[in-house]
């Protein structure tokens, strides 16, 4: 119920004046309502759920959280 | 990047929970809070990567499983009236109220519909003016703002034959119980990412400081969730107890504002039954006086109706306080599965006795 998955917005759209987005999810696109993510844009993953986006991915967090995982392991992320 | 993948890498599992193992020196019980937390521990096996000293107890975040009975029969007495469609989730269509579900309500002739959004309820609504369109509407706080986008868009293109049936839940007063309340000791909670998503952190402090316990908002992939355990089990070694957020790419300090703004518009602050637990003070949201026009429970005149509840030897208000596990339940995998449920923890897509028995886990030790 409270998941929300992870999907990539393609295109910004307003329908009866509400902001929507069309939103991949693997490939499986939804319309997506972005009220609660106006500052979204084209190519930002968002996290959907029950057809709103609840927020923007950081990708520069969880690039940098993966990196310093992959810093802290002596075999380099290789295992 | 793509936010999945890279979240569920068997490697960085290991490396994880490697390090739990190196930082537990003695033993502690964390409880997950949300049902897809469970399901994802169960579907991976995370518990079993886990040191045997790291024990996680399954929470109360399944929506499904705590709505009310009696609310169930509530929509169930709407979907049978002739000139109404009932629309919900599609989790919330077998889970049994107090003696039928919404599906066999939709074999009797009621007309039940599964909806992905609250706003696909409204466009039928629109599409339909001859009939009354119901929505359903349960869930934590990352559910709450679909509703309340509903109830604000009907109001604002005067959509008539349209309301609610709300029984939406808040997580913190429920982490509060479980810590005041007889039950399992919880050293540390992972708390439900996407309800931090919309809510954020604050409002866990105040739980955190009062009862020393650590609380890490966590993610639903493998990776995060053995990265929340560390994050708690390095607290907890360090007789630490603060607020975390592991799932920071998703969940900002002060959460998603615009949502919390539309939360506050339509709905107030009410006590509130959760199904197997009881009444806990001010852990529901219930529609203002200024979205009456939208309660189907004022609407249509809703009485209360009679609990007719067999006796059951179903475990499920036990299991949703960690008290006992799935398979401690002597119905489980035989008189109860999830082609036949007695309870709603083995009818919804995160209860814990679902996940145990879908991904054969009938034989972990209690």
């Amino acid at each position: 119920m409270c998941l929300a998955v992870p999907g990539e917005l393609l295109e910004v759209d307003n329908v009866d004046a509400l902001p929507m987005g069309r939103v991949s999810f693997g490939g499986v696109v939804k319309e997506i309502c972005l009220a609660y993510t106006p500052e979204a844009k084209t190519g930002d993953y968002v996290l959907a759920h029950a057809g709103f986006a609840i927020s923007i991915l950081d990708k520069c967090e969880a690039t940098q959280r993966m990196e310093a995982f992959t810093a802290d392991d002596p075999s380099g992320g290789q295992t | 990047m793509k936010f999945v993948d890279e979240y569920r890498d068997p490697g960085q599992a290991r490396r994880l929970a490697a390090a739990i193992a190196e930082t537990a020196t003695q033993p502690w019980t964390l409880m997950e809070v949300c049902g897809g937390q469970t399901h994802a521990i169960m579907k991976f096996g995370i518990d079993q990567l886990l040191p045997k000293d790291v024990t996680l107890l399954h929470g109360p975040g399944c929506p499904v499983c705590v709505t009310p009975a009696l609310a169930i029969d509530q929509a169930i007495a709407l979907a049978e009236q002739n000139d109404v469609v009932l629309c919900t989730f599609g989790d919330m269509i077998r889970v049994p109220g107090s003696g039928q579900s919404l599906s066999t309500a939709k074999a009797r002739g009621g007309d039940v519909r599964i909806v992905y959004s609250p706003l696909d309820a409204l466009a039928l609504a629109e599409a339909t003016p001859n009939k009354e369109i119901v929505f359903f509407a349960i869930g934590f706080e990352t559910t709450a703002p679909t509703t309340a986008m509903a109830a604000f868009e009907a109001q604002r293109r005067s959509v008539q034959n349209f309301s609610l049936l709300v029984s939406h839940v808040r997580v913190p007063p429920a982490l509060d119980a479980l810590l005041t309340t007889e039950g399992p000791k919880i050293d540390a909670f992972l708390a439900a990412g996407h309800v931090c998503a919309i809510m954020g952190l604050s409002e866990y402090e105040p739980i955190c400081a009062r009862h020393g316990v650590p609380i890490v908002a966590t993610g639903f992939e493998p990776v995060d969730i053995l990265e929340g355990v560390l994050m708690c089990v390095r607290q907890l070694e360090a007789d630490r107890a603060e607020v975390e957020n592991q799932y920071a790419r998703a969940v900002r300090h002060k959460g998603n504002g615009a949502a919390q703004e539309l939360i506050s518009a339509v709905f107030e602050v009410a006590d509130q039954e959760w199904r197997g637990i009881g009444e806990l003070a001010a852990s529901g949201l219930r529609l203002r006086e200024t979205f009456r026009a939208y309660n189907a429970a004022k609407k249509f005149a809703l009485a209360p109706v009679a609990d007719v509840r067999s006796e059951t030897p179903c475990i499920s208000g036990d299991v949703l306080r960690g008290v006992k596990r799935p398979n401690d339940c002597p119905a489980f995998g035989k008189a109860c599965s999830p082609e036949r449920p007695l309870g709603a923890t083995m009818v919804s897509s995160e209860g814990a006795c679902a996940a145990y028995y879908r991904y054969a886990r009938k034989n972990i030790p209690a």
